[in-house]
């Protein structure tokens, strides 16, 4: 029986704000423990949440920026459990009436096509704190500072097949919050978070069944190996005749493989009900305005723009739009020049180059897009050649000197008087009439060696394009 | 509603409440009797009394945000059972 993989992703993104959910905590990452923690975070009895009018602000601008409904007025509730990273013993989370539903996402597929993956619905909720499991007592250490930070959960439909499918949904997912600045992506930690409910049902089959929670996917690949290996485990337990658990397994990175979490005791149980210290929010036609004219330019619109405006192909524009800051960088430097296509291609060559030890980032890289497009308009108006340029670059990296600078004082000037190229010709065959005569005789290949001599005696400098024409005449 | 001894049990068990076998009899009883009593609330007739708390009238009550000091490991370890450095330690939840 062949069967048919049903997959639906919950992220949990983080929201960018300064201070926490109902509390005026710090969100900051790193602090001591327990450093940012207070009464109201930590549930002590008779204090009251109020809501961070900046978190509402950024679940809208998730919502709009993934085609969602927003509701005009939605409630918290409380869902009850005991664990002790939830000091309350209940987490309040948007249940019964979420601040969004109804969106989706159009991913592109491996053979170019798009699909859409619906998305459920975006609510609001506050995060957990964390644990540390003693390797040597008997014992867990709770740090509360990331109790009450903002998070949206936005869940998928079970619109996903296959795990590349699911690594595409995320990465566009990924990309869209960290462009409109509510969520620093970082998945290290933990600002971007995803679980994946997998089942299997046989081919032809409307019903779904018994799926499986995926815990503990951070990074893209892990939710694409962790997947994969989900949908082969479940395929050899229903082929050899089992019935699959509906149970939480953890992605094990070491051995690539995922295995079964002891499940949480009562962990259906919720017993949601109404947070009694909330009140309804409404969200209105002007701030819902507000929130939209704020978004910026999305990546699809993006990478759309730049395929017609600078004339790239779809794979330049894709990874020129994968940061905004990149994007930025990448259009700056194409200011003025004829061909955008040059500074896309310096882009995603010498400078993305330099940013692959990691503390490096566009946003701090040593040659900023103006240096780079006064180095590119010196290429471009053939005051210096190719070879000339990645010399330049360097010597910018290195020294921090404007690149007129550093073509002035390394003599870098194209050389593109005929006169003077015409002489350097004549004394290149002269000084190797053995090639001379073995190309006239039929070698041509040798055609890249005068170049190569002309291109020493000049020491880089000469333009190939005149000597080209040039050597073509002479020999 | 009749609230059965398995139904306390469960709801004891939910809560992290010890209950006492004698007690799950009387507890049956008398929960059931709050949940008949909100029955007869039901069905008093409040058409045209008006809300007696302003919060049921309220909506969208928000703070800036601006991050103020947090008290920190001095308060929220105060009642901390066990402590390590400014960590509070529970029994070890997990493996």
């Amino acid at each position: 029986m062949r069967f048919e993989p049903v997959i639906g992703l919950e992220v949990h993104a983080q929201l960018d704000t300064e201070t926490k959910i109902f509390c005026s905590c710090s969100t900051s990452f790193g602090a001591s423990p327990n450093a940012h923690t207070c009464p109201v975070c930590t549930g002590m009895p008779g204090v009251l949440p109020v809501l961070n009018h900046q978190a509402v602000t950024f679940a809208i601008k998730t919502a709009l920026a993934t085609n969602c409904t927003v509701a005009r007025e939605s409630r918290f509730d409380r869902k009850n459990y005991f664990y002790p990273d939830l000091p309350k013993g209940y987490q309040i989370t948007q249940y019964a009436a979420p601040i969004a539903e109804h969106g989706h996402l159009d991913i592109e597929l491996e053979d170019g096509s798009e699909k859409r993956i619906g998305i459920t619905r975006i609510h609001m909720e506050e995060d957990a704190g964390k644990l540390i499991h003693d390797p040597d007592r008997p014992k867990s250490m709770v740090d509360l500072n990331r109790t009450g930070i903002p998070l949206v959960e936005i869940v998928s439909e079970p619109d996903i097949r296959t795990p590349k499918e699911a690594g595409a949904y995320l990465r566009k997912l990924h990309a869209i919050v960290r462009y409109i600045g509510v969520c620093n992506g970082n998945m290290e930690e933990g600002s971007f978070r995803c679980d994946a409910n997998i089942s299997l049902r046989p081919v032809g089959q409307e019903e779904f069944g018994t799926r499986t929670e995926l815990k503990n996917l951070n990074s893209f690949r892990n939710v694409e190996k962790a997947i994969a290996y989900e949908i082969q485990r479940q395929t050899y337990r229903l082929e050899e005749g089992h019935k699959i658990v509906q149970e939480t397994r953890l992605w094990d990175t070491a051995r690539n493989r995922t295995a079964s979490m002891r499940s949480k005791e009562e962990a259906h149980d919720y017993r949601y009900f109404p947070e009694p210290d909330l009140v309804p929010l409404i969200v209105d036609d002007d701030w819902m305005t507000e929130v939209r004219e704020s978004l910026p330019e999305l990546p699809d619109a993006k990478k759309a723009r730049f395929m017609e405006q600078y004339d790239l192909s779809g794979y330049d524009a894709a990874v020129l739009i994968s940061g905004r800051s990149l994007a930025d960088y990448f259009e700056a430097a194409a200011k003025g020049l004829k061909e955008a296509k040059l500074a896309a291609n310096w882009v995603m060559g010498p400078v993305l180059g330099l940013l692959k030890n990691g503390e490096i980032t566009i946003e701090n890289v040593p040659v900023n897009a103006g240096q780079l497009a006064e180095l590119l308009k010196l290429l471009e108006a053939n005051t210096i050649n190719a070879k000339a340029a990645k010399t330049v670059f360097d010597e910018m990296v290195a020294s921090g000197k404007t690149p007129a600078e550093i073509v002035k004082a390394m003599g870098l000037e194209q050389v593109s008087d005929q006169s003077a190229l015409d002489d350097m010709v004549t004394q290149v065959m002269d000084a190797n009439p053995e090639e001379l005569e073995a190309y006239r005789g039929g070698k041509t290949k040798l055609f890249s060696f005068f170049m190569g001599q002309i291109m020493k005696q000049s020491r880089g400098k000469a333009d190939p394009k005149v000597i080209t024409q040039i050597l073509k005449e002479k020999l | 509603m009749k609230i059965s001894k398995d139904d306390v049990e469960h709801i004891a068990h939910l809560a992290r409440l010890e209950v006492d076998d004698s007690l799950v009899e009387k507890f049956s009883t008398q929960v059931s009797g709050i949940l008949d009593y909100i029955d007869v609330l039901k069905d008093v007739d409040v058409s045209g009394v008006p809300l007696a708390s302003g919060a049921a009238l309220q909506t969208n009550v928000f703070r800036e945000d601006r991050v103020k000091p947090s008290p920190g490991p001095s308060v929220t370890l105060t009642n901390a059972p066990d402590r390590d450095d400014d960590f509070y330690t529970v029994p070890k939840v997990v493996g």
